[in-house]
């Protein structure tokens, strides 16, 4: 059971950013995508969504054996991926509950529920309200989250702190088998950082989780801690090891990486 | 089996939304325009001299004006082609038996109460509303408010009637107003006395036998001093008329410190011309809102107006306008302020889908005196698809130092972003749109009340899918 990646070119408007990454995602094991800035590392995590803007011209994904490459977004989030953005988007007039219930409803499979048995139950594709309710309550609990915050426009003059809490509780409800964060340590200050790290290291231990950490910097990994650190420069895949490597480039930065590289 | 039933679950939505009655007319007028027929509505209806007197002098306006150059293309409109008047007869209904088997079964399956299958069905054309219309009514009576149906209110108050018809829209204010005032029909007559607060909507659905929305609807609401009221024109459901050609006019009056606000969600049939003009005259410290929402017919020109005449009187202009495959919509507001310390705020948001074009034209006038007077423009346009056009007119004419005119307007269209966030938490590319327009929509949707509102998001979806008309 594993998220695998193989051999993956991806061009950006005609350019190739992506040049041959392999890699593997085991379920209940955490890695550490790390690279410095321009290398490539979102256009993995967007590619693996399914982003249109990205063109796969070489390669497979494969879901627990299945490619993912015929699947739009949607498709692949119900067959249990899910990407924590670094940017997520604000939507305009829509509440974070409404379009929580609607994405919780649509990945837990009641559309498909609805569509097959014939009820005449109003909003019979939605997830009853109060158990969306309860569970929601929950998980905001564990992340200190504000009841309120449901009520905002989703993402609508999110802090950093707050989009990144919105991004885990949403992981929490479409509970996934594989997760990637792009960045999410990105706009946290320390207490944040620690309350999501909290909050991503006990969904994986209840869910599971293969779960991928795209970073730039090693401060994430202090409280997420990695079974495979992989390096990623210039659209590749450059060293593999264990947590120690966080360790040397820390201690080297990424100008070691390059020198080694090109060098 | 699922797809049948999805076809049968289509079939549902297509009779709640879009299934016609078949109407018998019990009187119908000859085709096309003349003083004959004006007679003949006016000695139908019993009516007294004076009106008879007004038709036929708007009669003669109306074929002194020309037609309207901009906005819509009337080119291929023949006033000769229609009927003027059309009286249906309220007791021959489509029975039940008549109703196929196959819907019988979608409404069973469907565990649609009984009362509302036959309504679904088109066999009453009113739902449970005659209870709660006559405990309504005896509440209106007591607080002395009026809430008929023109023609009653021409005979029952006639002084009334005469005092305010046409002071707000002259016949001479535009060809369609003209032709309104001769060939009226239906259209509602509310006065509220000062001071009272009616609590509860009145809608027009609730007044039974009446043409709620005729073709040539004319509607006079009058809110006394102090006084509060919400009157909701129309329904979801679209309407369809053989007629095709759509003429309001709507008056109101906003009495000193009073608030009036009028909702209206207008789904006529594709093949119907929707040619309306509203406004309202807003007294000292009164305040009028237009809330319109427009879905339905093929062309419209529609300008809710507020005129403020009184110093502090408010006017607010909120507007919807969902332009899909073959439809344009010249719509937008007036603002016309005449007094000192008024403002106005004009809301108007359009969606333009496939085909559909959708013209905001905002006029903003401010009147030598009015110092202080403020006036906001706020519009907004969401084109869905490569070949939908959305276009902006508007008109300021500021005449006064101290006054402020703002003006705000945005073109977007779904953006990819969007779409692949919502997707990336598994929402279908279709729901993730619809849930993309209905946040759009959101400041429209929040001022109706419960009802329409689900109504308007289905509406919406409906329209999404293509479904409609």
């Amino acid at each position: 059971m594993a998220l695998e990646i193989r051999d993956l070119h991806v061009t950006v408007e005609g350019k190739e950013i992506l040049k041959g990454v392999s890699l593997v995602v085991e379920r209940g094991q955490t890695y550490a995508l790390m690279g410095p800035n321009g290398s490539g590392k979102s256009t993995l995590s967007y590619t693996l969504m399914g982003h249109p803007k990205y063109i796969i011209t070489h390669g497979d994904i494969l879901l627990d054996g299945t490619s993912l490459l015929p699947l739009a977004p949607d498709e692949r989030a119900r067959q249990g991926l899910f990407l924590a953005m670094q940017y997520p988007v604000a939507v305009s007039g829509v509440t974070f509950h409404s379009f929580l219930h609607a994405a919780t409803s649509a990945v837990r499979g009641y559309g498909d529920k609805a569509r097959e048995a014939v009820s005449g139950r109003l909003n019979a594709h939605l997830m009853p309200m109060r158990e969306f309710r309860q569970e929601v309550n929950e998980q905001m609990d564990l992340l200190k989250m504000d009841p309120s915050f449901m009520r905002r426009y989703l993402n609508e003059g999110f802090s950093g702190g707050e989009k990144k809490r919105a991004e885990i509780l949403q992981m929490a409800m479409l509970k996934p088998k594989y997760a990637i964060l792009d960045e999410t340590d990105s706009g946290l200050d320390i207490d944040a950082l620690r309350i999501v790290s909290e909050g991503v290291n006990r969904l994986q231990g209840a869910l599971d989780m293969g779960l991928l950490v795209i970073t730039h910097y090693q401060r994430i990994l202090n409280y997420i801690h990695p079974d495979v650190v992989h390096i990623f420069f210039d659209g590749r895949i450059v060293k593999t090891g264990d947590a120690k490597l966080v360790d040397v480039l820390e201690e080297h930065g990424y100008e070691w990486v390059r020198l080694e590289v090109e060098g | 089996m699922s797809v049948d039933q999805e076809a049968l679950r289509q079939i549902k939505e297509q009779e709640r939304y879009d299934f016609q009655t078949e109407i018998d007319y019990s009187h119908r007028s000859r085709r096309g325009i003349g003083q004959d027929v004006v007679r003949e509505i006016s000695a139908l209806k019993s009516e007294p001299e004076w009106m008879l007197d007004f038709r036929l002098k708007a009669l003669d306006i109306f074929f002194d004006m020309p037609m309207p150059t901009w906005g819509v293309d009337l080119e291929a409109l023949d006033f000769e082609q229609f009927y003027y008047f059309m009286r249906a007869t309220p007791t021959k209904q489509r029975s039940w038996d008549d109703v196929p088997e196959a819907i019988k079964d979608t409404f069973e399956k469907l565990g649609i109460p009984e009362a509302e299958r036959k309504y679904l069905a088109g066999v009453e054309t009113q739902m449970d509303s005659e209870a709660v219309y006559s405990s309504l009514k005896e509440e209106w009576e007591r607080h002395g408010i009026i809430f008929v149906d023109m023609d009653t209110a021409v005979r029952e108050h006639s002084d009334l009637v005469r005092a305010h018809i046409s002071k707000v829209v002259p016949p001479r204010d535009n060809k369609f107003a003209a032709l309104n005032s001769a060939f009226w029909s239906g259209g509602s007559f509310v006065y509220v006395p000062p001071g009272v607060d009616v609590e509860i909507p009145l809608q027009a659905y609730f007044r039974i036998n009446a043409q709620s929305l005729g073709q040539f609807e004319r509607t006079i609401i009058i809110a006394d001093e102090g006084s509060n009221v919400h009157y909701i024109e129309g329904c979801t459901a679209p309407q369809y008329t053989e007629a095709a050609l759509h003429t309001g006019v709507i008056e109101i009056f906003v009495k000193k410190g009073a608030h009036a606000r009028y909702t209206t969600i207008q789904n006529w049939s594709r093949n119907v011309y929707n040619l309306v003009t509203q406004r309202a005259v807003v007294d000292e410290d009164g305040l009028m809102e237009w809330v319109d929402g427009n879905l339905g017919s093929g062309v419209t020109m529609k300008y809710p107006a507020v005129l403020l005449r009184g110093p502090r009187a408010r006017g607010e202009v909120l507007s919807i306008a969902f332009a899909g495959d073959g439809q344009h919509y010249d719509a937008g507001a007036k603002a016309i302020h005449l007094a000192p310390h008024t403002s106005s705020m004009i809301t108007s948001k359009s969606i333009s889908k496939g085909d559909g074009h959708s013209g905001f034209r905002g006029l903003v006038r401010i009147a030598r005196g009015a110092e202080g007077a403020q006036s906001k423009v706020v519009c907004d346009a969401l084109l869905l698809d490569p070949a939908s056009r959305s276009d902006t007119y508007p008109y300021i004419d500021v005449n006064e130092d101290n006054a402020k005119v703002e003006h705000e307007a945005t073109v977007s269209k779904i953006s990819e972003d969007q779409l692949f966030y919502l997707m990336s938490r598994g929402l279908t590319e279709q729901q993730a749109s619809a849930i993309i327009i209905n946040g759009f929509l959101e400041p429209f949707v929040k001022e109706l009340p419960m009802e329409y509102a689900v109504e308007l998001n289905r509406l919406v979806q409906l329209q999404m899918e293509g479904s409609v008309g």
